[in-house]
């Protein structure tokens, strides 16, 4: 990998070369109850929107790739015959400036399903292709978990990776294009008090993760623990409201509706972005509910993210970003009911 | 007179319609004339027979009858009676028809003599409990809302049509606000009944901060145990938490089980 240095202030150089492009950032979007900062993912219009200081979004990117509702196709319908136009819904380029190490392995974790070689989404694909991504380096919040999961730091996936020394940025470079626009900007080769800083840096980054998820033997645990009493108690707290996978930088199971317009001469196929928890998510032809009740359906959550999918790419379908936790309002959160699994207790 | 339509080959009839509005603000058919853009491929889509707020002709042939509003009155219940007997499809259109909406918060007074007497004074008035339209007939089916949404209606009346399945969504309105990007309004420290209520209004009121009054009922399965927690959880009074849950009168019979 190739490693400069930029002085903080060509920070907005940068800003300024890749703006012709739609870029989408870290923004401040409301204050909560502790009049805090909310964040979230937008398009930015000017450098002062842009707050790489962000702690986490309430919502990650995702929605620029699998949007909640995207139409798949549109058809004409003429006197017993039809015409199907496709649209990948990708015109432009897009440059994501500011991506912490979590969401950028959520997009190296979706590119494994979606981007595979058996069944590959070009609707997805088309956008990830056509990505311009800026990562940085974050400061750990207390229920990120992102450690225990493998996801803190990222090797791939980005075109260049920012960490603030505090008077100039370190920059790991991983694509020609990051390597050309960096050229426009005063880059140096980092010295070696540059070096020691940098792994100072992440020393004291280490240190701060606090929140911690014991994901070892996890897949034989939850083999063992399927009829545990747990699943019934986080059930019974769970609403049924899908806010996790709304929130998941990782979740992408949707269904496909069919819409025909008021004229009746034009309709289009749309998939919706879907969740394992929403009651009618395992509903077949025929009305059978494989899943009918919420902790059969909160099991199967987890066991998804945390056996199948393990099994299946050797690596969890979480992050550790802890969002989904923090948007639930019944307070279920990913080290709590992996814990109480291990120790069959729930917190209350 | 009208053209012959085809969809995908198949003939497609022109359904002869109605509207009929029993106690109610009349704002759900409103709400029907009220998107332009598509209200003249709307009109065409069916053929309306009966429509007292936009015409003046009046058909006792129809197939689908639309009715808003509660029942309040004994000549109302004749008039649904009527209605059920002439439509092959009845749909109850709006939260007063599918719930008694928000007319049906005087159910909550022991005494209606003394509700009758302290809104109307002397003026004879004849008024009783007020009832959803399934307490008097069967319904076809729902649509939800205060007020009804154009595009849901707008689908709606197309698979109607089409003969296709009409389907809600199962889930709570939260699906549809974070699928929308918004912050949650309990992070703002206002209450909310989106966790609850029944989706496919695409969170109209969470979409501009406002907090969920829940005029679409109970999603299937909804946990009203645990929203008392969270109401708790974020100090909203239990009183706010109920003025919310009768405001619409969908979930009455969900409440029950509550403890005040």
């Amino acid at each position: 990998m190739l490693f400069k240095v930029f002085p903080e202030n060509a920070l907005e150089i940068l800003y300024d070369v890749l703006a012709p492009y739609p870029l989408v950032g870290p923004q401040a979007k409301g204050k909560d109850r502790e009049d805090k900062d909310i964040f979230v993912f937008d398009y930015i219009n000017s450098f002062a929107e842009l707050r790489l200081d962000f702690p986490t979004t309430i919502h990650s990117v995702k929605k620029f790739l699998l949007p909640s509702r995207e139409n798949l196709c549109t058809f004409n319908l003429f006197d017993g015959d039809w015409e199907k136009y496709v649209d990948f819904n990708i015109y432009k380029p897009h440059v994501f400036f500011g991506l912490h190490p979590c969401d950028i392995n959520a997009l190296n974790k979706l590119d494994k399903v979606l981007t595979g070689p058996v069944y590959p989404d070009p609707f997805y694909s088309s956008k990830r292709k056509n990505m311009f991504i800026i990562g940085v380096n974050c400061n750990p919040q207390s229920w990120c978990f992102c450690k225990s999961m493998g996801a803190d730091t990222v090797y791939s996936g980005f075109d260049m990776f920012l960490t603030d020394l505090g008077d100039k940025y370190f920059v790991e470079i991983l694509s020609a294009t990051a390597y050309d626009i960096l050229t426009q900007l005063p880059i140096a080769d980092p010295s070696e008090a540059d070096h020691r800083r940098f792994i100072e840096l992440m020393d004291e980054r280490n240190r701060n993760f606090v929140c911690q998820v014991d994901s070892s033997d996890l897949t034989k645990i939850l083999d063992l623990e399927f009829q545990s009493p747990v699943w019934q108690e986080w059930g019974d707290r769970c609403m049924s409201c899908g806010s996790c996978a709304s929130v998941c930088p990782t979740c992408y199971c949707y269904g496909v509706k069919e819409y025909v317009d008021l004229d009746l001469t034009t309709a289009t196929k749309q998939r919706q972005l879907y969740s394992c928890n929403l009651i009618d998510f395992a509903m077949v032809a025929g009305g059978h509910n494989f899943r009918p009740d919420s902790p059969s359906r909160l099991k199967y959550r987890y066991y998804h993210k945390h056996r199948g999918f393990q099994e299946a790419y050797e690596e969890a379908l979480c992050v550790g970003c802890g969002r989904c936790g923090q948007a639930c309002l019944a307070d279920i959160t990913v080290p709590d009911v992996i814990d109480s699994v291990r120790r069959q207790k729930v917190p209350k | 007179m009208q053209k012959i339509r085809t969809y995908l080959g198949i003939e497609i009839k022109y359904p002869k319609t109605a509207f009929f509005e029993l106690s109610s603000c009349e704002g759900c058919q409103l709400q029907i004339l009220n998107k332009e853009a598509t209200l003249l491929n709307f009109l065409d889509l069916v053929e309306i027979v009966n429509f007292r707020e936009v015409m003046s002709n009046r058909s006792n042939d129809y197939e689908i009858a639309f009715v808003e509003g509660s029942v309040t009155r004994a000549d109302e219940v004749t008039q649904l009676l009527e209605i059920r007997q002439q439509a092959k499809t009845l749909v109850a259109l709006g939260s007063c028809a599918c719930f008694g909406g928000v007319n049906q918060l005087k159910n909550r007074f022991q005494n209606l003599e003394w509700v009758k007497k302290e809104v109307y004074g002397n003026h004879p008035i004849e008024t009783q409990e007020v009832r959803p339209l399934s307490d008097f007939v069967t319904v076809d089916f729902s649509i939800y809302g205060c007020p009804v949404k154009k595009e849901e209606v707008e689908e709606i009346v197309t698979n109607l049509v089409l003969g296709k399945s009409i389907e809600h969504p199962r889930y709570p309105v939260c699906m549809e606000c974070t699928a929308n990007g918004n912050i949650c309004l309990f992070n703002l420290g206002e209450p909310c009944l989106g966790p609850v209520t029944r989706a496919g209004c695409d969170a109209w009121c969470p979409n501009n901060r406002m907090g969920c009054w829940g005029c679409r009922g109970p999603a299937d399965d909804a946990n009203l145990r645990q929203l008392q927690k969270i109401m708790d959880d974020h100090n909203i009074p239990r009183q706010a938490m109920f003025d919310r849950l009768e405001c619409f009168g969908g979930f009455t019979s969900a409440m029950k089980e509550m403890d005040r």
